[in-house]
């Protein structure tokens, strides 16, 4: 039978680690609200700016802005792995570093053979991990998924497009969680870079303002128009990757500790079962040897 | 009285303005243009700038704009800004401490810095001041 004094030492262990996770909990669920509200409120500018730029490319000669699309060869990869800076958030991580390796290996193997595939981490726990496993990362973002702004996501874009210009890489891919709902994450494989030529069907708010026919009046010109659009579409695109993202990681936190504190009150419960009927049997055994004593001296008496 | 159209202006934050207006006047890349009721169809990137509305009811308001792009069909206009916030909305005190900022990276000319972002910093902040103190 178990020490008493073991169990019941254990018990106050879980009781205290299911406080944590249950405020982890709490702290997750406040920040997912906020996370939330920020892809709602950053929703009506996507649209919109997606029906303006399928618009632009469906009219523009791409042959005028190499720059920004697709290249002959593909002699370099770039690959941004959006990650969470803090762990205890279930398979959240994983799941984007297994993807993010499967990816580096598999599809891009060759050009990896030739030190070809550089990666751009955002967030702590994917960086630490392709860091210590000697990736190239050229570029780490710690610290910023869980703020994201305009500035930080520019900053991020200025030094991916650095290397797409310089011809490190033609290609740039982005892994992240996208949020679908508080206990779903969606791992996706973006392409950032080229620019898509074909664009994606309009579906939402912003499409039905565009007809093919309808000849706008272009100032600067549609070229000029299109060289300023794309770094704001860039811009933006990360921006909200990283909101993304980040309602992803809270929604992931909080089920996770959702799980860990049911867990948690169940091992407590078990555990104080034990514990009862140990003190039981203690307490049985006891008055056994008072009894057994009384007998014996009664016995001699 | 001419006749009002709709616009609406959206930041990657926010939906600033939706609503009736009867005038809007906006600093396209090639000069200030103004849109009244009927425009043709018209597509124009925005640089750093005063937009001036004059709502259904011939209210102005004024808003700073941080550049964009502005597009115009069927007597609705769309204007997608980096920035804009209504003349009576502009914090004076972080505009002023970002103009201040802004002039010492350009003063310093350290290497590294991003000239351009920083001119436009400038551009904005000199933008907002000159906007909020006449409202």
């Amino acid at each position: 039978m178990a020490n008493l004094r073991d169990i019941k030492r254990r018990i106050t262990g879980i009781r205290n680690t299911s406080k944590i996770t249950q405020a982890m909990k709490l702290v997750a669920a406040a920040k997912l609200r906020r996370a939330q509200d920020a892809i709602i409120s950053a929703r009506p500018y996507a649209a919109e700016l997606r029906g303006l730029m399928a618009h632009l490319l469906s009219r523009v000669d791409k042959a005028s802005l190499p720059a920004w699309f697709e290249r002959e060869q593909v002699n370099g990869v770039l690959i941004v792995v959006v990650t969470a800076d803090r762990g205890l958030c279930g398979s959240f991580n994983t799941n984007i570093i297994k993807a993010a390796t499967n990816r580096i290996h598999n599809t891009y193997g060759e050009l990896y053979a030739k030190g070809a595939v550089k990666l751009i981490c955002v967030g702590k726990r994917g960086y630490q991990h392709f860091v210590k496993r000697d990736y190239e990362v050229i570029g780490k973002h710690l610290g910023v998924v869980n703020a994201a702004t305009l500035p930080i996501a520019k900053t991020i874009v200025g030094e991916i497009l650095d290397g797409f210009q310089n011809g490190t890489y033609d290609r740039v891919e982005i892994i992240y969680n996208e949020f679908k709902s508080i206990i779903q994450q969606n791992l996706k494989i973006e392409t950032f870079l080229p620019v898509p030529a074909e664009p994606e069907p309009v579906i939402e708010a912003g499409g039905h303002r565009y007809h093919e026919f309808v000849d706008y009046i272009v100032e600067p010109s549609e070229q000029a128009l299109m060289d300023y659009l794309i770094p704001k579409h860039l811009n933006f695109f990360l921006l909200r990757v990283l909101l993304e993202s980040n309602a992803a990681e809270q929604g992931a936190r909080m089920t996770a500790m959702d799980a860990a504190t049911t867990n948690a009150k169940d091992l407590i419960q078990s555990l104080q079962l034990i514990y009862n009927s140990a003190r039981q049997a203690s307490i049985t055994k006891e008055i056994l040897e008072i009894v057994g004593g009384a007998e014996a001296l009664r016995a001699t008496n | 009285m001419s006749k009002a159209y709709d616009l609406k202006i959206i930041t990657p934050d926010r939906v600033v303005f939706e609503g009736k207006v009867q005038s809007l006047t906006c600093p396209g890349t090639e000069g200030r243009f103004q849109v009244l009721y009927n425009h043709a169809p018209f597509l124009s990137s925005l640089e750093v700038g005063s937009m001036d509305v004059t709502l259904e009811d011939g209210v102005h308001v004024m808003y700073a704009i941080g550049g964009g792009t502005a597009q115009v069909f069927h007597n609705a206009v769309l204007v997608l800004a980096d920035t804009a916030e209504r003349s009576d909305e502009i914090d004076m005190a972080r505009a002023t401490a970002a103009r201040s900022r802004a002039e010492q990276r350009l003063a310093a000319r350290e290497h590294g810095i991003d000239i351009d972002r920083a001119r436009i910093a400038l551009m904005r902040a000199v933008n907002r001041l000159k906007l909020g103190s006449a409202s």
